[in-house]
């Protein structure tokens, strides 16, 4: 089944897709301000999932070094690292590290634009006493 | 407006399945991602910065540009949520008082002469009122070893998971406990707004200045290594430690943002009552 | 890694993202986003992105939750959608 080994290999990227569009649906066609807000939540950890999928490495370990305790001898550390006894580092050997220092810091940045995006949704409940766009635009239209 | 979401969620989706395909296959080792820059990182990072967990060394040094703006972002948006939310203050209309023997409440309106808050009255909430001692117990015993941990992550980021980011946000979360456990007042008269934005700007500044010294040092922005005569190493453990300066900046600025973004969000800018 | 188990949380997560735009209550959806932060992390740690998934978990299940449920403390719970 050739189709179905395509489904299940990709199975990150598929899902990737499929929370993107749930979120940018929700973006788009719900009514409700919050609603829009966790949509935005959604969209960004799919393109979270996105990057890090893209730095899956099969059969490689975490990107923290083996052997990286490396003796206090101060000056000679470089030394220590590679004369430690073992191989020199592999690249092969370690999951891709670049994405996820990308994705460490938009997850903390998401949390704070969240922060906004609330506080504005409470700004506009303040006003106009409701959260749903269309009773909204109704009390603008009236003036 | 639920066609035209459904029209372009179907149109993106096509898009983006057709071009899914023409991607590397999931975990291939020689796809372009893991090829052109990454091999360099994981390589080097030992001889360079002496630091095994190579996110945090990418993170701090090889990105520190990039890091260096993130940690302003997130100050920004503190700032932006001040200036969204944050209220004059005004006279209070009402407020409510305990008597503590009795458990009666009081309701002292306008221009009334409120009693101290002591022992015997105890302020409260007039929304929502935590007042089971279990919860403040059990948050009380737990807040220091919640913030013991958090300076743990900050300070051992070198050498496993976690870092200037992780140990703030956790550092941050300890004094949101303590306001949901206790009330919004007391934790304002502990770590006031004030102090939550000098902080703020404290945790940029560290990071930034680190940055200028090695300029002022004659090399780079940001290259710690200019910084070895300060700190009596040599190279590779100048910028071990410089990353371990930026990532204490990185951990004052995310923790005092998210305390101020939760006094802002929680009490809808008034800062006296909130969740 | 394990594919099986990814399979799973990555079906969890989607349920989780389409419970959370659907529930006719704010408080829910709140509390569901947490829940689906947190089927993440454990996505991230099986995909050996621990940072990310330390980060996820301090982040998504933890101060976000507590911004929404503020959020909508001072607002309201009412959805028509």
């Amino acid at each position: 089944m050739d189709f179905l080994t395509v489904l299940i290999s990709r199975a990150n990227y598929w899902a990737y897709i499929i929370l993107m569009m749930i979120g940018l649906y929700a973006m788009i066609a719900k009514n409700n301000l919050v609603k829009k807000i966790v949509g935005m939540s959604i969209f960004q950890t799919a393109v979270i999932l996105f990057y890090v999928s893209i730095g899956a490495k099969q059969g490689a370990t975490i990107p923290i070094l083996l052997h990286g305790h490396a003796p206090e001898t101060g000056g000679n550390l470089a030394h220590a690292a590679t004369g430690h006894g073992t191989a020199a580092v592999q690249a092969v050997n370690y999951i891709n590290p670049l994405p996820h220092v990308l994705m460490l810091t938009a997850i903390v940045v998401g949390v704070a634009t969240l922060g906004v995006a609330l506080a504005l949704a409470i700004k506009v409940y303040k006003e106009y006493g409701t959260l749903e766009e269309n009773e909204i635009n109704q009390r603008l239209r009236r003036g | 407006m639920k066609l035209i979401g459904k029209l372009t969620i179907f149109l993106c989706g096509t898009l983006l399945i057709v071009f899914a395909n023409k991607f590397p296959d999931f975990g291939d080792p020689h796809s372009p991602a893991a090829t052109h820059l990454s091999p360099y990182f994981i390589e080097h990072t030992m001889a360079d910065t002496s630091v095994p967990n190579i996110v945090t060394s990418v993170l701090a040094d090889y990105r520190g540009y990039d890091t260096m703006f993130e940690t302003t972002v997130i100050l920004a948006a503190g700032l932006a949520c001040f200036f969204l939310l944050r209220l004059p203050e005004e006279e209070e209309k009402e407020i409510y008082f305990r008597h503590v023997p009795t458990g009666v409440t009081i309701r002292i309106e306008e221009c009334g002469a409120a009693p101290e808050d002591s022992e015997v009255f105890q302020r409260i909430d007039s929304q929502w009122v935590p007042c089971d001692i279990i919860i403040r117990s059990t948050s009380r015993l737990l807040i220091p070893f919640i913030q013991i941990f958090a300076l743990y992550v900050v300070a051992h980021g070198h050498h496993s998971p976690g870092g200037g980011f992780q140990g703030g946000v956790v550092l941050g979360a300890a004094v949101i406990l303590f306001a949901i456990s206790h009330n919004l007042r007391t934790t304002v008269a502990k770590i006031g707004e004030k102090s939550a934005a000098i902080m703020s700007a404290a945790g940029v500044f560290i990071y930034a200045g680190t940055g200028a010294l090695c300029l002022v040092l004659g090399e780079s922005f940001l290259n710690y290594g200019a910084l070895a005569p300060i700190l009596g190493t040599d190279r590779v453990m100048a910028r071990s430690h410089g990353i371990l300066i930026v990532e204490i900046g990185v951990a004052l600025a995310v923790m005092s943002v998210m305390i101020w973004i939760y006094y802002n969000l929680s009490s809808a800018g008034k800062q006296d009552e909130g969740l | 890694m394990i594919w099986q188990l990814d399979l799973i949380i990555l079906v969890l997560v989607i349920v989780c993202a389409i419970a959370a735009i659907n529930v006719k209550d704010l408080l829910s959806a709140a509390i569901l986003l947490g829940a689906y932060s947190f089927l993440l992390c454990l996505l991230w740690a099986i995909m050996g992105a621990v940072d990310v998934a330390f980060t996820e978990a301090t982040v998504g299940a933890g101060v976000s939750t507590v911004f929404c449920v503020a959020a909508v403390f001072h607002t309201t719970r009412r959805t028509t959608d």
